[in-house]
């Protein structure tokens, strides 16, 4: 640069002046408009920071390899054939806990204090949220990707062919998106994005343990069947399996998945509104937080 | 046009509670469009909730306040639209490089892809930015930071600016910079409205400065006036010895006519000279309090009469409480 040598005076009288004249104010985006660029910036992201998906990715990965070649013989008489079983599960755990990320973005947004930028622009105030939430199907299809060769590698066959598979990602990805408005909930009502990460982890393991991803529940007793038979988990799975090895599903299931995905989205979404509309004040800009049932979680004092 | 009205906010019994605590108790306040107005108090005093309901981003629990004539309940989007945030902390994203959250920032101000990047560029070019343009936010320095919080705020040029604590944390000389900033963007008529906790800041750029307390305006006025209010000045001595003090002590409260406080450093001592309208007369008084050291046999390595500082302001201003609100009147200068 020629200018390095210019004291700021300088700049402020020959450059900064001209700049500094730019009222005129272009049309207010739309929505869909501002929530897309909002989904650029989440993409950008990925770009920076692809190591925090690591610990997301590390778990459903060991598990792979864990139980393909700990347990598939003794589960399913050989490795490969238990493969064929487990892999469309572990493409399933692996995204949902990857939205967990909906909620740590949020919560990193106000802990940093940038959401507090968005908020006072003149923008559609779920644009962030909204578009975050888009951005991370980016995060979900890398996931998945990884998962996926993974068990290409190993030997999955999905003897449902590519459009199967791509059925079965497209029930995942409806999932999850609708799943990430309970951490969007989560993410703006803990204190910190690594507290969100604990309770996020700690609600999913029983949720995705507690299903068919890992085996069969045939042999569980009665109770723990009756709550994996309304586990909305293992009916995606149920269906994703069915998707990507048949290439066929039943009505029914995809039917329990999109009615799991509506519900979570009808609950949890206008919730995230309220909070966050009403939201007192970034972490870091002083003590006073919402403190609501989410006071039970985070240990914060009710006042 | 309401862009020409007189007031850029306008505020009537502006009260927010958290929990028992009355963060903003009763705040009128008024702000002329085209001027700097300068928050002044300490950690917690409730400057930053005043500017982020002002900004709309926090309900008001009592009392209007008012921003371009619009309210700040009912008519938040109006507002939105003529006014930017710069936060006391993050006001960027770190993670992102300093040239993509410019562009963020105009592709959701309205601008199209290539005129939010041209923008973007055309800041950074002006606020010395340009060689760090694609590096991630995290790895600026302070000063740096500052004056990207700062361009982000002026991606389309707002009506009104809020600066919580601008300056905070920033070397001598990035603070110099982000002061001329401040200075070039209230001459293209932009309102400013900062917060610090730095006298010395307020009186370099505040047209008019609000002293806040426990949520409330203890005092309102220009710098000078703010100043005359406490004395024209206190004068600072530090001994040689700290084992001379009390003797140091005596002789300069009998010497200046006023209390001397210990400070906290064993060595120092101040005292606040009273207001007197004949500045002259201090500065007699002084000279003799430092000839009066001198015959008693106390060394002095450091005698100073300076404009008070923001403690002195606070510690004057909140140790004589008459009223609430001291309204300052020009004579007292």
């Amino acid at each position: 640069m020629t200018r390095t040598q210019t004291t700021l005076s300088q700049t402020v009288d020959e450059t900064l002046h001209p700049v500094l004249f730019a009222r005129s104010r272009p049309p207010r985006p739309n929505a869909l408009s501002a929530s897309l660029t909002f989904g650029w910036r989440a993409l950008l992201k990925i770009k920076y920071v692809p190591e925090q998906l690591a610990d997301v990715i590390g778990i459903p990965i060991i598990f792979t390899l864990m139980f393909t070649y700990l347990f598939g013989g003794a589960l399913a008489g050989s490795t490969g054939e238990y493969l064929q079983f487990l892999l469309p599960g572990t493409l399933v755990m692996t995204v949902v806990l990857v939205s967990i990320y909906a909620g740590i973005g949020l919560n990193t947004d106000i802990t940093k204090g940038v959401s507090d930028r968005f908020r006072s622009m003149p923008i559609w105030s779920p644009a962030p949220i909204v578009g975050a939430l888009l951005g991370d199907v980016g995060r979900y299809l890398l996931a998945s990707t990884l998962v996926i060769g993974l068990g290409l590698v190993l030997g999955f066959r999905p003897t449902g062919g590519v459009v199967g598979v791509l059925l079965a990602l497209a029930l995942v990805l409806v999932f999850a998106f609708s799943l990430s408005w309970i951490f969007t909930v989560l993410g703006l009502i803990m204190r910190t994005p690594s507290a969100v990460m604990s309770v996020g982890t700690v609600v999913l393991f029983p949720l995705t343990f507690a299903s068919n991803v890992f085996v069969n529940p045939q042999t569980m007793p009665g109770w723990l069947q009756a709550f994996i038979n309304v586990n909305p988990i293992s009916h995606l799975v149920t269906a994703a399996r069915s998707l990507m090895m048949h290439g066929t599903v039943a009505a029914g299931q995809v039917g329990w998945v999109l009615l799991a995905s509506a519900a979570l989205t009808a609950l949890f979404a206008p919730l995230t509104m309220y909070l966050y509309r009403n939201k007192r004040t970034s972490a870091r800009g002083g003590v006073w937080r919402p403190c609501t049932w989410g006071c039970w979680y985070t240990g914060y004092p009710l006042s | 046009m309401d862009s020409h009205a007189d007031f850029a906010i306008e505020t009537s019994d502006l009260t927010k509670v958290f929990g028992k605590t009355r963060a903003v108790d009763g705040v009128n306040l008024t702000v002329r469009t085209g001027s700097v107005y300068g928050f002044l108090g300490p950690n917690g005093a409730g400057k930053t909730t005043i500017i982020r309901m002002l900004a709309t981003l926090l309900r008001p629990d009592g009392g209007t306040a008012r921003v371009f004539g619009h309210d700040v309940v009912r008519e938040a989007d109006a507002i939105r639209s003529r006014v930017s945030l710069t936060g006391q902390f993050a006001s960027v994203d770190e993670d992102l490089s300093g040239l993509e959250n410019l562009v963020l920032l105009g592709r959701l101000l309205g601008h199209s892809w290539t005129q939010a990047r041209a923008r973007a560029n055309e800041l950074l070019d002006a606020f010395d930015l340009a060689e760090a343009a694609s590096r991630q936010v995290k790895k600026f320095s302070g000063g740096m930071r500052r004056r990207l919080d700062i361009a982000a705020s002026i991606v389309v040029t707002p009506d009104l600016l809020f600066l919580d604590e601008p300056t905070t944390g920033l070397d001598p000389r990035s603070r110099n910079q982000v002061w001329e900033m401040v200075r070039a963007i209230v001459v293209d008529g932009t309102t400013v409205l900062l917060t610090t906790q730095y006298l010395d800041e307020a009186d370099q750029l505040a047209d008019r400065i609000a002293v806040i307390d426990h949520g409330k305006i203890i005092a309102e006025g220009t710098s000078g006036q703010l100043k005359a209010s406490v004395g024209s000045g206190a004068v600072h001595v530090r001994l040689f010895d700290s084992e001379q003090r009390p003797e140091a002590e005596q002789v300069l409260s009998q010497a200046l006519g006023v209390p001397v406080h210990l400070e906290s450093d064993p060595a120092a001592l101040s005292a606040q000279v009273a207001a007197s309208p004949a500045a002259h007369k201090t500065g007699e008084r002084v000279a003799h309090a430092l000839a009066e050291l001198s015959r008693s046999g106390i060394a002095v390595s450091d005698f100073a009469l300076g404009q008070p500082s923001l403690d002195e302001v606070f510690l004057a201003l909140t140790v004589h409480p008459t009223k609430d609100h001291v309204a300052l009147k020009e004579e007292t200068i």
